[in-house]
Parts: C-alpha cells; sequence; structure tokens
C-alpha cells in the first residue's frame, strides 16, 4: 500500500536533539556546517569527527541512519573522492597509462570524503530530529525579520504546513482511485511506457480534481474562521529558548572558535 | 460456482509498529444468485473483506478462490478473473475522469477487450438501467452532473462490465432519501434481472433488511453473525448489539411489542410490512404480513 510509507525523515524520539527549539538547530546547523570547511588539519578532522559522532550518540537514533542519510548521495561521495585521487599531483605511488594515484591525491581524497560525509551526517541529524511542522515553524521564525523587505514568512510557512498536511491525504486518495480503477480492468503496471502514461490518465484527473475541490474546501474553511494571513496572529505552542538551547548554541560555537584557532594561530 | 474464502486472515503494515489485522481466520462461501448485506462497524474490517473478494488485496494466509480459480496468490490470474467481480468503491464518483460519460462508462469493458460495437451496446443497457437517457447524456461532462447523478454514472461503468458478482461499498452513502432509493431500486432490479449475485456493504441496517437474503456481521475482524436477516433480528438481538449494530428500528418496535404480550409477526423487512403487521394483530388477524 501506498500508504505505509513515512513522511520525511523525522524518527520520533524524546532526546536532548529532539527537544532543542528548531530555531536554535537550524542555526547551530547552519555555523557547524561552516566550522566543517574551516577543518584542514588531521587534529580538526578528529575534533569534527568527535563532534559528529557525539551528537548522534545524544539523537539515540539506530546507527543504520547515518547510512541511510548517505544513501542517496553515494554518487557524489564517490566521484569527489576519485576525481581527489587521480587528480592531485604529487608523489607518484601507483600509475597506469594516464591514471595515476598520488600520495597527496589520497591524503585530499580522504579528507574531502570525509567533510563531505559530516555535512551530510549532520545536516540530516536535524530532519531525522525535527518533525517537518515543527521545522517550518522554526523557519518561520528565522524569517521574520526578512518580511521588512517584502519576504512573506507566514505565507511560505503555511503553505510548507499545507502540503505537509495532505501529503498522506492524497497518497490515500491515489491509493483508493488506483484500487477504483484496477478494479475496472486498468493496468498500471505493465505495458510499453508511452501505454504506461496514457494508463495514468485515469489515476491522475480523478487526483487533480479532488485535489482542487479539497483545496477550494480548505480555503472556504479558513475564510469561515476569518484566517488573515500572518498579521498579529497568535500561536498555540510558542516556541521558547531554555537553558538546552544555551547549552547546545554554547557547544558548537565553542567547537567552532577551537577549529577557526587550529586553522589561522 | 461461488467465491469462497479460507482461513483468509489479512495483516496491515506486517513487520511495522503500526501493524493492525483486520480480517483474522475468516471462513465464508457466497452463493451464486444471493443477495448479501455486509454490517458491521467503522474499522470492522468489512472494506478489507471486500477488496480481498476480487483480488485487490492479498490475503496475509489463507485462500480465496472465485468460481474455482485461487486468486490469493497470482496476479496473472487474479486479472482474468476480476471482471467477474465488480466493485464499487465507497463515493464512487471520485473515480470518474473521462471528457463524455459514455467514455467513462465504456473503459470497464473496453479494458476487458470487447470489441466497440459490444462496448456501445454495453454502454447504453448501463445508461438506460441507472436511469440517464443515452441520448441526452451520453455526450456530456461528467463533472457537470449533480452528485446523485455522478454517482450512477460511476455505477454505471462497473455494472457495464457485467460481473457476475456486484459489490457495493455504502452506494447511498451522502445521497438524499430520494436518491437513496432509486439507488436501491436499480440494485434490486439488476439482481433480480440478471441473476447477479450482489455483495451490499452498509451501515445502514434497514437498507439491507429490506434487501438482502443472506446477512453478515462483522465485528473486530470476524465474521460473527451469518444467516437469513429476519431470524438473526429475531434470535441475536444481543449478538448485534455487541457488534456495535442495532436491529432495524421497525423490528425493535415489533419485539418490544411481542414481549408486551402482543402476537405479532416480527419478521417484516419495512416499515409498511411493520406497519400492517401491527394492524393485522389488532384486528385479531393471523399477523401475517407478506
Amino acid at each position: 500500500m501506498l500508504t505505509d510509507i513515512t513522511l520525511g525523515q523525522y524518527f520520533p524520539g524524546t532526546s536532548f536533539l529532539h527537544r532543542l527549539d528548531p530555531r536554535v538547530k537550524i542555526i547551530a546547523v547552519m555555523i557547524f556546517i561552516v566550522a566543517i570547511f574551516l577543518a584542514n588539519s588531521l587534529e580538526s578532522y578528529g575534533i569534527v569527527t568527535a563532534f559528529v559522532a557525539l551528537n548522534f550518540a545524544i539523537s539515540r537514533l539506530p546507527v543504520r541512519f547515518i547510512f541511510k542519510s548517505l544513501k542517496p548521495l553515494w554518487v557524489i561521495i564517490i566521484f569527489t573522492m576519485a576525481v581527489h585521487v587521480f587528480a592531485t599531483p604529487g608523489e607518484v605511488l601507483w600509475q597506469y597509462s594516464v591514471l595515476h594515484i598520488t600520495k597527496e591525491g589520497l591524503y585530499q581524497g580522504a579528507l574531502m570524503t570525509a567533510r563531505l560525509v559530516f555535512l551530510i551526517v549532520f545536516s540530516s541529524l536535524l530532519t531525522y530530529t525535527t518533525s517537518p511542522i515543527v521545522l517550518t515553524d522554526g523557519i518561520e521564525h528565522l524569517l521574520n525579520p526578512f518580511k521588512r523587505i517584502g519576504v512573506p514568512a507566514h505565507e511560505l510557512a503555511m503553505m510548507m504546513t499545507i502540503a505537509l498536511r495532505f501529503i498522506p491525504t492524497l497518497l490515500e486518495e491515489t491509493d483508493r482511485i488506483m484500487k477504483a480503477q484496477t478494479a475496472r480492468g486498468a493496468n498500471f503496471t505493465s505495458g510499453s511506457l508511452i501505454q504506461r502514461g496514457k494508463s495514468m490518465i485515469p489515476l491522475l484527473v480523478p487526483l487533480f480534481v479532488s485535489a482542487f475541490r479539497r483545496a477550494d474546501d480548505l480555503a472556504t474553511a479558513m475564510e469561515a474562521r476569518c484566517y488573515r494571513g500572518g498579521e498579529g496572529r497568535t500561536r498555540m505552542n510558542e516556541l521558547s529558548c531554555t537553558y538546552r538551547d544555551a547549552i547546545a548554541m554554547a557547544a558548537v560555537l565553542i567547537v567552532t572558535a577551537l577549529l577557526a584557532a587550529m586553522r589561522w594561530l | 460456482m461461488s467465491i469462497k474464502l479460507t482461513n483468509v486472515t489479512h495483516t496491515y503494515g506486517l513487520g511495522t509498529p503500526f501493524e493492525k489485522t483486520a480480517l483474522s481466520d475468516t471462513n465464508v462461501e457466497i452463493h451464486e444468485g444471493e443477495f448479501i448485506g455486509i454490517i458491521g462497524h467503522t474499522g470492522s474490517g468489512k472494506s478489507t473483506l471486500v477488496q480481498i473478494l476480487n483480488g485487490l488485496i492479498k490475503p496475509t494466509s489463507g485462500s480465496v478462490t472465485v468460481d474455482g480459480t485461487d486468486i490469493g496468490k497470482n496476479t496473472k490470474e487474479a486479472l482474468a478473473v476480476r471482471h467477474k467481480v465488480g466493485m464499487v468503491f465507497q463515493y464512487p464518483e471520485y473515480q470518474l475522469f473521462e471528457e463524455t460519460i459514455a467514455r467513462d462508462i465504456a473503459f470497464g469493458p473496453r479494458n476487458f477487450g470487447l470489441s466497440e460495437t459490444e462496448v456501445e451496446d454495453r454502454v447504453k443497457e448501463a445508461m438506460d438501467f441507472v436511469g440517464l437517457d443515452y441520448d441526452t447524456y451520453a455526450n456530456r461532462s461528467p463533472f457537470r452532473l449533480s452528485g446523485g447523478q455522478m454517482r450512477r454514472v460511476a455505477i454505471a461503468g462497473v455494472i457495464a462490465i457485467h460481473p457476475a458478482y456486484l459489490i457495493l461499498d455504502e452506494p447511498s452513502a451522502g445521497l438524499d432519501p430520494v436518491g437513496r432509493r432509486e439507488i436501491f431500486s436499480e440494485i434490486q432490479r439488476w439482481h433480480k434481472e440478471k441473476g447477479v449475485t450482489v455483495i451490499l456493504v452498509s451501515h445502514n441496517m434497514e437498507d439491507i433488511s429490506q434487501m438482502a437474503s443472506r446477512l453478515l456481521v462483522l465485528s473486530q475482524g470476524s465474521i460473527v453473525l451469518d444467516g437469513d436477516p429476519l431470524s438473526i433480528f429475531a434470535q441475536h438481538g444481543d449478538e448485534l448489539q455487541k457488534a456495535g449494530v442495532a436491529v432495524p428500528p421497525v423490528n425493535g418496535v415489533l419485539q418490544y411489542l411481542k414481549g408486551r404480550g402482543l402476537a405479532v409477526d416480527d419478521r417484516v423487512r419495512t416499515v409498511e410490512q411493520g406497519a400492517a403487521a401491527i394492524y393485522d394483530c389488532l384486528k385479531g388477524g393471523t399477523g401475517h404480513a407478506h
């Protein structure tokens, strides 16, 4: 069944990372991503590794989630490694016609790959430990200062929330229509590419019709409740920073400062 | 000729934290020519059961045979017998997609490989059956019809396939009383004229009582009662209540009168028959209500 898939990457939990304020999490991740680029020696990479590992341990996520986050990007990772290993000039260790592996290449390749892996793993910690709705809430708050220059922060967040809310509904609907057309002899799984494309029409037309109907109903329902957009709107769950957020932010800043010091001092 | 379920169990989300058994160890045989009513509380497994009957979902264990062909495992065979078991889903008007009504109804027959002339005959017959004039409606868009008319087009799209077994999941949901009556009388007529087996899922015991020759009551994934509706109303009121459904109000009234000592016949299917039974009884008749 289509409805079996889970939405987003969120892995529910109650760890320290799960309970952090989303705004703090987003900013901390952005700072640490910059910090990863500061690392340029083996020692500094050691610190980055330790910090990422520590965070993963705190989050209490199953270890397989590390690999799950890397899976969609393994082609890029391998490509980066190959380019560095083969294209860096230096002391040649192995050669075959124009291809040559150098000592410097291996070193550079390993560091670049590690950098990429840490970037991916650390930023996916954010989506693993924050539910999409909370994440949207955090983004809205962070965009609030830009309202003055015309960024519709609330509207953007509302659109994202609504889209997220309706993904499971639409999946359910798709499943239902698919079954109904299958019962009328439709075949979605075999035939040539063109035939299969054509066979999507009986699925897509009703799906679009119902999506528009739902959108219309939702707009009416919001209007009936006097929805007027973001201006002066209060919320049910106020975001609030606690000592936890202070600790997390301090930790990220200390590690960043340390990495900066190792690079320039 | 029958649909036969042997030890059928179906579990959703097997192996995930959301695992839920919707149907457990069910055995039932549906014979040709029956008019079966299926009733049960929300979440009792009705929808799962009917979708298993035409192979839309595969049972986790157990076997399903349609006229002797096992459709539980092999998808190819399931496809081959699918035109024998027609299925009208809840709110079937949401599956309409074609530009004209005639083409939408032709979708099913065409998929099952009928020739163009046969398809046209089927479309005409089906439209005629659900009371939509062919010349007036054939080339109209299905999206410009009223809700009740759209539903009839959708039902016509299924009966145009000429299934030997017709499954209807809440065909009257959301219709006004007139629309309900019309749809039900069409279904009954189809059953009688074509000798088609009808399986009707409903929340409304009155509808089932008026039409069904056999009643299946589902509760928590099992068939708890199976038999003639009138006998079930008369003898198994408690079990019905436990399953979260009730005897139709008219039978309830008659049973109450009977309990208070009035020799009234409580085996009636409609309110009119009930009124006649009370009248007969008070007049000192035998209480014969048919």
